[in-house]
């Protein structure tokens, strides 16, 4: 939903901050050695610790503490060399040990920013005041169950980073920007898969609005569980929306937990603050301060690849690339390394490298639904195909026929641009005498164009030269056509 | 087989085993037999298991007959406190609520007994959840002390302490949150040693307060409580708190002698409050190390005396996080009817625990609320930091520190279950040990004009269980308070 009335919108100014579970891809649980695998029958992932048997204690996955310092240094954040786990108390069936182990009053990272491109704003700085280590709790099934409650524990215990961001955010549009980025990040630094269909990249959005102008914060809502983009975008829209109307209707925002329906549009009330919980925060006594030293960090640190900000300021300043072009190249690091191996196997031809990468690759992918790392064309055989266009061997035209032949494997290797273009004869002809000879021919043939083009007609010389590339099957080189055309036709 | 040798100490059965003077089957049969008659009367045991005590009895016969060299505790029985998990057999924590819990695997204490190739014959009486003095919060009703059945064994370990006193088995494990194996010592008359906080990992222990419960044993010499120590301790990595250091024979400075030992006396463990017979017996005991060569030096342990307070705010804290994983959902206790979860919940959990495990529940939820945190939970680790300093300050100017296990003997069974803070103030010489980790233990060193046992407690700076069974052993080498026998239970 948009907001209808710009009007209204311009007097109030909405405040955004965003908390994001990101999923830790390790193989193994945070304290526990059970998979983390999704999809498994249920229950057949839980330990004995997932299940909090009775005696048994958690052990910390040393690999999760890795990907939360690889995330701390990737967002110039601090990475407390003491960190401390707690126990957050509460009951729920899913919840086998009746607390959940999270880091409360410290932190594994302090600080750090997030740089996002505000389609307002221009380059937005997005404060993350921390992130912290914790467990997931089970999945409580309430369909199929007749009245009865399942209880799933295999993700019980899965290790997630919680990503809080300051309320730097100052529409949806904003607020997506920054989860988009976020997201291609934590899969940039291999620290998470991103599927958010399988709920390892979820976000709440608090949000509030107040009058422009106005440095007071209005009291928040949280939305929980926002697993997509497009549902952010609505459930925040909505959630603003609804502040407003409520407020200039003579009502006051009630601090609350809401929930966004994405069939009706519209988020709903879950729980009041005043319904709750007293999570009775305290250190685990199971668990030692975690403790990282100087040269774990700077292990992991020279292990990080170029950043995506660095690797999109790069592709500016050394291929010469639209700001535009070299942020949807580094989406992703898959996307960002196709287009630097091509660039570099196509002998520096960057710009067109990206053309083809954003393009041609781009799209085919799309249609197909293949990923990147998928593509039925290397980024060596989109190279030989590109360096092909620029020694002229072949036009653009021809280039996307050959492109198609490579997509559908019609030849292996890295050559299989020239494999396919002797094999279908199309080389580019740039032969004068044999370019004179097909426009002289269709010259003769169509006497009538001719004749409209002497009349005047601009158009009709550009039919003509339509003409001689049917002719010549596309093959003719265009520049040389039109300029012997247009010197027959004197 | 005669009595007495059914009823030797751990050393010396295991060295009739070795030599083939004894068989496991005969031992554990005997044993067994004692125990099904001391049930009635004392109640010490909650699970027997004769069926497979045998089984493993004739494994460790096999073992022993083979020309290799044994496990060293290879077919001497023993038993675990119902708190420790042992796999295919019943663990209930004398509670209601696990009154039909089978536990799927083994502790890692228990694993290292097995290991050894003790034989275990079953499990022992407690006080629910391990909360309490006396046990008498047990739901399956309370142990009796060997000495005078009218009598409390002391808790938590109750069960264990009174097995092991009435020659039921001549060891038992038992496990130490604030005094729960050096005060049943203590009142039973045995000897009950609580090792450094990390030394026995915790796996498999129902956890009651995770930063305090410590495993430990009951036998009736030092001797056997480093012989058991060296089966039960050694790093696992299942247990984060459990220390990764050296392996070592706990039994290498037994004979060491006692020149020149540095005996701390706190002002506080001597002053008002000690019953008189303790106190005397106490003060003998002084003499016989003086004896042999060690001195008493005075010391002040000003912080000790907050000790019971800051030990039931951060035990009870840690407890009501602890056990609310019995919610009857997975395990345990469910109530028949309840309308909604909340209700499932509370008729579970009011229906599963008895009445003293409820009230640290509720002692532990409040002090971790919402607003008092800082004034209890927060305070207390403070002050436990300041408990520490006592002792490392302490330990500057002596090697052990010696005093009353408990303030008083035995009490009788219903005499303070009506007034918790008498019952708390039992372990309050006991529980400092806990708050700081360091390692105590309990040895018999007198009986009071009833004829009941009074314990000594020894304790010392971390890490120092062969400096201590040391101090122990040399003086049960010049004493024989340990050698008694309550009446009844001769062989």
């Amino acid at each position: 939903m948009s907001t209808s009335n710009p009007a209204t919108v311009n007097r109030w100014e909405t405040v955004i901050g965003l908390e994001t579970h990101v999923q830790l891809s390790t193989a193994a649980k945070i304290f526990s050695g059970a998979s983390t695998a999704f999809g498994a029958a249920p229950n057949t992932q839980a330990s004995a610790v997932d299940i909090a048997l009775p005696g048994v204690l958690p052990v910390l996955n040393r690999g999760a503490v890795e990907r939360a310092i690889r995330f701390g240094l990737a967002v110039g954040g601090n990475i407390n060399r003491r960190s401390v786990f707690a126990r957050k108390n509460y009951f729920y069936p899913d919840l086998p040990k009746g607390y959940q182990i999270s880091q409360y009053e410290f932190p594994v990272v302090t600080g750090g920013e997030v740089g996002v491109a505000s389609p307002t704003r221009g380059d937005l700085r997005v404060h993350l005041p921390r992130a912290h280590l914790e467990e997931v709790a089970g999945m409580s099934l309430h369909e199929d169950f007749h009245g009865m409650t399942g209880i799933d524990l295999n993700r019980a215990g899965t290790p997630l980073l919680e990503i809080v961001t300051e309320p730097d955010l100052r529409s949806s549009d904003e607020a997506v920007a920054y989860a988009r980025t976020l997201h291609g990040l934590v899969r940039w630094i291999g620290i998470c898969d991103g599927n958010m269909q399988e709920g390892s990249f979820r976000c709440d959005a608090n949000v509030s609005v107040r009058r422009t102008g106005s440095d007071v914060l209005g009291t928040r809502c949280e939305i929980k569980n926002l697993n997509s983009f497009r549902f952010m975008q609505e459930a925040i829209d909505f959630e603003v929306r609804r502040q407003i109307e409520l407020i200039e209707d003579g009502g006051t925002v009630v601090q609350e937990t809401r929930l966004y329906d994405p069939d009706r549009h519209e988020t709903r009330s879950m729980r009041s603050k005043e319904d709750a919980q007293d999570y009775r925060y305290f250190p685990d006594p199971d668990l030692p301060p975690l403790v990282i030293g100087e040269d774990w960090i700077e292990r992991v640190r020279s292990e990080l690849p170029e950043l995506p900000e660095a690797m999109r300021a790069r592709f500016v300043r050394d291929h010469a690339l639209p700001a535009a072009d070299a942020a949807t190249l580094t989406a992703s690091r898959e996307l960002a390394a196709y287009f630097e191996s091509a660039a570099s196997a196509a002998g520096g031809e960057a710009k067109i490298a990206a053309n083809w990468t954003l393009g041609e690759v781009s799209a085919a992918l799309n249609r197909n639904d293949i990923d990147i790392a998928r593509s039925p064309v290397s980024a060596p055989q989109l190279a030989g195909l590109l360096k092909r266009i620029a020694d002229g061997t072949i036009s653009g035209k021809i280039a996307k026929e050959v492109f198609d032949a490579m997509w559908a494997g019609e030849a292996d290797g890295d050559a299989a641009a020239d494999t396919i273009i002797d094999r279908r004869g199309l080389r580019q002809i740039s032969d004068q005498g044999a370019i004179e000879r097909i426009v002289a021919d269709a010259i003769a043939a169509n006497p009538a164009i001719v004749a409209e083009y002497k009349a005047g007609k601009e158009k009709a010389f550009n039919s003509l030269i339509g003409r001689v590339m049917a002719a010549s099957k596309g093959r003719a080189n265009p520049a040389q056509v039109n300029a012997i055309l247009k010197q027959l036709l004197g | 087989m005669t009595g007495v040798a059914s009823t030797g100490t751990v050393a010396e059965l295991a060295a009739a085993l070795r030599a083939r003077k004894l068989s496991s089957v005969e031992l554990t049969t005997a044993l067994l037999a004692r125990i099904e008659q001391a049930q009635s009367t004392l109640n010490t045991f909650v699970t027997i298991d004769a069926e497979g005590a045998l089984e493993q009895a004739r494994a460790a016969d096999a073992v022993l007959t083979r020309p290799d060299e044994p496990p060293p505790l290879a077919g001497v029985p023993i038993a675990h406190k119902d708190v420790i998990m042992t796999a295919g057999l019943p663990t209930t924590c004398s509670s209601r609520m696990l009154a039909n819990f089978i536990a799927p695997y083994d502790a890692h204490v228990a694993g290292g007994l097995r290991t050894a190739g003790t034989v275990l014959v079953g499990k022992t009486n407690m006080d629910e959840f391990a909360m309490g003095s006396s046990n008498e919060t047990s739901w399956f009703g309370p142990v009796r002390n060997p000495w005078n059945r009218d009598f409390v064994p002391g808790g938590s370990s109750g069960g264990s302490a009174a097995a092991v006193a009435a020659r039921l088995v001549p060891a038992a494990t038992g496990t130490d949150t604030g005094g729960s194996i050096r005060q049943p010592a203590s009142l039973s008359g045995v000897c009950g040693l609580k090792p450094t906080y990390g030394v026995c990992s915790r796996y498999g222990l129902v956890a009651f307060a995770s930063s305090l419960d410590t495993p430990g044993m009951f036998a009736r010499t030092a001797e056997d409580c480093g012989l058991l120590l060296n089966a039960m301790a050694g790093h696992d990595a299942r247990d984060s708190t459990s220390l990764d250091r050296p392996r070592e024979d706990y039994t290498r400075d037994l004979e060491l002698p006692l020149e020149g030992l540095r005996i701390g006396m706190p002002a506080e463990y001597f002053g008002d409050g000690i019953d008189a017979d303790v106190a005397a017996a106490v003060d003998q005991a002084l003499a016989q190390f003086r004896k042999q060569g060690a001195t008493t030096v005075p010391i002040v342990l000003p912080n000790v005396r907050l000790s019971v307070p800051v030990y039931y705010v951060i035990a009870s804290a840690e407890a009501s996080s602890n056990l609310s994983r019995f919610d009857g959902v997975r395990y345990g206790h469910r109530a028949k009817d309840y309308t909604d979860l909340a209700d499932m919940y509370s008729k579970s959990r009011a229906e599963g625990f008895g009445a003293e495990v409820k009230r640290r529940i509720l002692i532990g939820t409040y002090v971790l609320s919402h607003g008092y945190y800082d004034a209890y939970y927060l305070k207390a680790q403070q002050v436990r930091r300041l408990i520490a300093d006592d002792f490392a300050r302490a330990y500057q100017q002596c090697d052990v520190i010696m005093g009353p296990t408990a303030p008083a003997p035995a009490f009788r069974i219903g005499d303070k279950t009506d007034d918790p803070v008498q019952m708390y103030l039992n372990d309050i010489f006991t529980i400092a040990g806990n708050l700081t980790g360091a390692p105590g233990i309990s040895i018999p060193c007198g009986f009071d004009r009833r004829g009941l046992p009074i314990g000594l407690q020894i304790q010392a700076n971390y890490f120092a269980e062969a400096r201590l069974l040391n101090v122990a052993h040399r003086y049960q080498l010049d004493t024989d308070w340990h050698a008694r026998v309550p009446g009844g239970f001769a062989p």
